[in-house]
């Protein structure tokens, strides 16, 4: 018998809805406190968002976070922040540090002249520094990228429900949904909670998890509409049950080879693209949890049409009303 | 059902050999640049030296040489994104049509009376009438200058809108002429900044305009921002026009007609100019930097027949004049005439090094921008950071390929093989449609490939579960199998399409780097789904004919 790697045994039959009420009560739970750190902690807003200007230095000695901004106070930035970046792939000589400064009221951002005066003044304290990258974005175009943000993240939701809808059943695209507006919340929590950085590649993450979400959720949704036919007469609390154990060795699986190629990147991709990993992976695990948990529970509660040859919209009523029919 | 066709098969090998071929040049991705910049070079010159030639042999002609254009974020250079400030053209408008209108309007004297213009908010031109009971007249001249403008929404609108008003008239662009104005200048402006930036000669710039009145330039291999803003930030508005007077008093009021402009070279001082001017650098032909008598750094310039004969013209009427030589609303400098200058070439001197007189002449070539830019977002990254963004890129998709691939064969043996081979013809194919494609990559686009290498497996996974459960079923081997891959099918297209939606967004509202890893994903969605059914199947279907296998354990 040849070895094969199982997380999942053969025949599982684990009863996921036993727990439905705790699970879905820690998934609200999640939610509600993603709002209120999202509400009180705030988001930590890249340039795209924000605008202002970020300078990457690099420097072959090592420096202290407090001597460059000493050496740029004087210069007279209202909105200065300094943080040194750590990653391990960087070695000894290596030290780089992200400098961000906000919008000033007059100017909008960082003049031409005021980089000069920063490269000058950072120079003085370190001659070793280089400036791997600058950037500024105005805050007019940090406003509509916004817009343009919450635009994307809207109309890729609509497009899957609409898509699922016209596959499935209207129940499955709610449930569907919900479970991406559950994902989307908790990795903004994340990033609210860890203060991580939140610019426009975050937005791609998002929408990626939403696809993958989505693509996992799809997969449970077809085996459903499957048993749903096969089992015409069974509690739909049941096939839920039957198709999550069918499923739950494609689930994990997928879920493992994406998480292992993201968590490659994660470590060694380097810091520049980190966090926009880690919202990835986060969102791939949060995907694989809500499908099960949340755009189940949904689709159970909004109950689906089961008789198939009937047109009546109300046998679309509640599963154990089909349970009881003979 | 588990046949393939022999021309399927065919099919399905030649495109992946295709796609090995188109991918091949990334990984001698150096040479094969060096090789089409020597191609591209020698083309443009015309000249053969021996290190162009050394470039191009580096790579053999008959081979693909079409490598995946690098993203900024990895490469290194400049990104702008500008704004054009089209009401300053509407400005331009109103203001040239105040000559002629003036011109037209006094001709009929005797009905208007005397007529004035007005000061007016910039766009707009305000003209008194004296005589009020005249002003329809006075609007229907107006109404002559307009000209109808068709749009795509119906012609009949009229290219100036004009109001009458007891005795003032108030004249300016029509909302659709302003819309077809603003459309022409932005287009405009795209031509002219392409054509400083290929003077300079940088490689694959990108120069699109975004929305109404937005470009965005992307310059790999320039060293800032700034340097780029230098090039195309400036106008250069060359005009020749006749000085009124000189002073020093920058506030000082000047007469209808008249501007007063401060002077590049000696500060403090300031023209009283005609702001019609005699010619404009439109007229001109060719400017190339050279140096004057005294050895200082100028520029030569020559006009075009029409530009050359109102010159001459001007010149031979205003002996001993000085006429001012105005770039951008400065004046370089005001030489007396001392002869008719009747040959259509001429000098610019005063105020500049070698490197301003370079830079003029490749702005004076290239024309005049029509509005001025307004920069909203700059960003510049420093090639070595690029360069790390590869190597660790590079390394973190060899690592993730690896350990999914080493996952795959411990969890389904020989079957995870064959979906391995499976995820490295798909990377493969992805390079090859974004070389051919001349599609970017960002670094968020390697990141895009690296979750494509997880994902890509799952497509395979949902039909060895499959064939899995089929064979649990009892099902004999050829059936367990044909029945996976029929019953796998609908879940994945779904699966795919869900994904291809979310991709198809961030295609559309995404920009730079969020845009590069759309188009990564999204040839990853259609080309995972090549690999996974169709090589998959066809190594599974070599292996059946092969072994002819009683029982299969997966």
């Amino acid at each position: 018998m040849a070895f094969r790697l199982k997380l999942v045994p053969d025949n599982t039959s684990i009863d996921f809805f036993r727990w439905q009420w705790l699970t879905f009560g820690i998934s609200a739970l999640a939610m509600a406190v993603s709002v209120l750190l999202i509400a009180t902690m705030g988001l930590n807003f890249g340039i795209d968002f924000k605008g202002g200007t970020t300078i990457r230095t690099e420097s072959t000695t090592a420096f202290e976070v407090g001597d460059y901004r000493e050496a740029l106070d004087d210069l007279g930035f209202s909105d200065l922040a300094i943080t040194e970046v750590f990653d391990p792939s960087f070695g000894q000589d290596r030290h780089v540090a992200m400098i961000r400064i906000g919008t000033t009221e007059e100017t909008g951002s960082v003049t031409p002249e005021q980089l000069n005066e920063i490269e000058a003044a950072l120079h003085e304290v370190d001659p070793q520094i280089t400036f791997a990258s600058v950037e500024s974005v105005g805050p007019k175009v940090s406003a509509e990228l916004i817009q343009t943000a919450f635009y994307a993240v809207g109309a890729a939701c609509l497009g899957i429900m609409a898509y699922i809808w016209l596959r499935f059943e209207w129940q499955f695209a709610i449930g569907c949904v919900v479970a991406l507006i559950h994902d989307v919340l908790l990795t903004v929590g994340l990033f609210s909670l860890f203060q991580l950085k939140f610019d426009l590649t975050t937005i791609a993450a998002l929408l990626t998890t939403l696809g993958f979400s989505c693509n996992d959720t799809v997969v449970v949704f077809d085996r459903l509409r499957e048993n749903l036919m096969k089992y015409k007469t069974r509690p739909l609390i049941d096939l839920m049950n039957l198709t999550c154990n069918e499923t739950l060795s494609r689930t994990i699986m997928t879920a493992v080879t994406t998480a292992i190629a993201l968590t490659a990147m994660l470590i060694f991709g380097g810091d520049v693209i980190r966090d926009f990993v880690i919202a990835m992976l986060f969102g791939v695990i949060v995907g694989c949890y809500s499908t099960i948990y949340v755009a189940k529970n949904i689709v159970l509660w909004l109950g689906v049409k089961r008789d198939w040859s009937k047109k009546d919209p109300k046998l679309a009523a509640s599963p154990f009303e089909n349970a009881e029919r003979p | 059902m588990l046949q393939i066709d022999r021309w399927k098969r065919i099919l399905i090998i030649g495109l992946c050999i295709i796609g090995i071929g188109f991918a091949v040049p990334n990984l001698f991705y150096q040479r094969v640049e060096s090789h089409n910049d020597a191609l591209a070079e020698i083309e443009r010159t015309g000249v053969e030296t021996p290190e162009l030639a050394a470039a191009r042999d580096g790579w053999p002609d008959w081979l693909p040489s079409s490598v995946v254009a690098l993203g900024l974020d990895l490469r290194g250079g400049a990104h702008l994104l500008g704004e054009v400030r089209v009401a300053d053209v509407h400005k331009a408008r109103m203001d040239a049509l105040w000559p002629e209108l003036r011109r037209a309007l006094a001709d009929e004297r005797a009905t208007l009376g005397a007529i004035r213009r007005l000061p007016s908010p910039e766009g707009t031109l305000k003209i008194e009438v004296e005589k009020a009971d005249a002003i329809a007249r006075a609007a229907e001249i107006v109404r002559g200058f307009s000209n109808p403008v068709t749009t795509l929404t119906g012609a009949g609108q009229q290219s100036l809108a004009i109001q009458a008003q007891g005795n003032t008239l108030t004249i300016q662009l029509s909302d659709a002429e302003k819309v077809a104005t603003d459309d022409r200048t932005v287009q405009q402006s795209v031509e002219i900044i392409r054509r400083r930036v290929d003077e300079v000669g940088t490689r694959e710039p990108t120069i699109v305009r975004q929305g109404a009145d937005r470009i965005l330039i992307q310059v790999p291999g320039i060293g800032s921002a700034e340097q780029l803003k230098a090039l195309i930030g400036t106008t250069a508005k060359l005009t020749f026009n006749s000085v009124v007077a000189t002073g020093t008093n920058p506030d000082a009021r000047p007469g209808v007609g008249q501007v007063i402009l401060p002077s590049a070279e000696q500060e403090g001082l300031y023209y009283t100019l005609e702001e019609s001017p005699v010619v404009t650098g439109e007229e001109l032909t060719d400017a190339v930097p050279s140096t004057d008598q005294n050895g200082m750094p100028s520029v030569d310039f020559r006009f075009n027949p029409t530009g050359a004969r109102k010159f001459g013209a001007y010149t031979s009427a205003n002996i001993g004049q000085p006429f001012a030589i105005v770039l951008d609303n400065e004046v370089i400098s005001a030489p007396v005439i001392r002869q008719a200058i009747t040959a259509g070439s001429g000098q610019i001197s005063g105020s500049m090094d070698f490197d301003g007189a370079n830079r003029l002449a490749v702005l004076l070539r290239a024309g005049a921008l029509p509005a001025q830019l307004d920069f909203l977002e700059e960003r510049t990254i420093g090639p070595e950071l690029g360069q790390d963004s590869i190597d660790a890129g590079r390394l973190s998709s060899v690592i993730a390929t690896a350990a999914v691939v080493a996952y795959m064969i411990a969890s389904y043996g020989l079957f995870g093989a064959f979906a391995s081979i499976s995820v490295i013809a798909n990377v493969i194919l992805i390079l090859s449609i974004m070389s051919v494609m001349g599609a970017t990559l960002t670094l968020p686009g390697i990141a895009g490939i690296v979750l494509t290498v997880g994902t890509a497996v799952d497509a395979n996974v949902i039909i060895y579960e499959r064939i899995r459960e089929e064979l649990r079923a009892g099902k004999r081997v050829a059936k367990a199998i044909s029945d996976g891959f029929d019953e796998a099918m609908s879940a994945i297209i779904d699966a795919n399409v869900t994904s291809f939606i979310a991709a198809a967004v961030m295609f559309f509202l995404g920009s730079g780097p969020v845009k590069g890893f759309a188009v990564t994903l999204t040839i990853g969605l259609v080309t995972s789904v090549f690999t996974a059914i169709y090589l998959t199947r066809l190594m599974i279907i070599w292996w059946l004919e092969w072994r002819k296998p009683k029982e299969l354990i997966l």
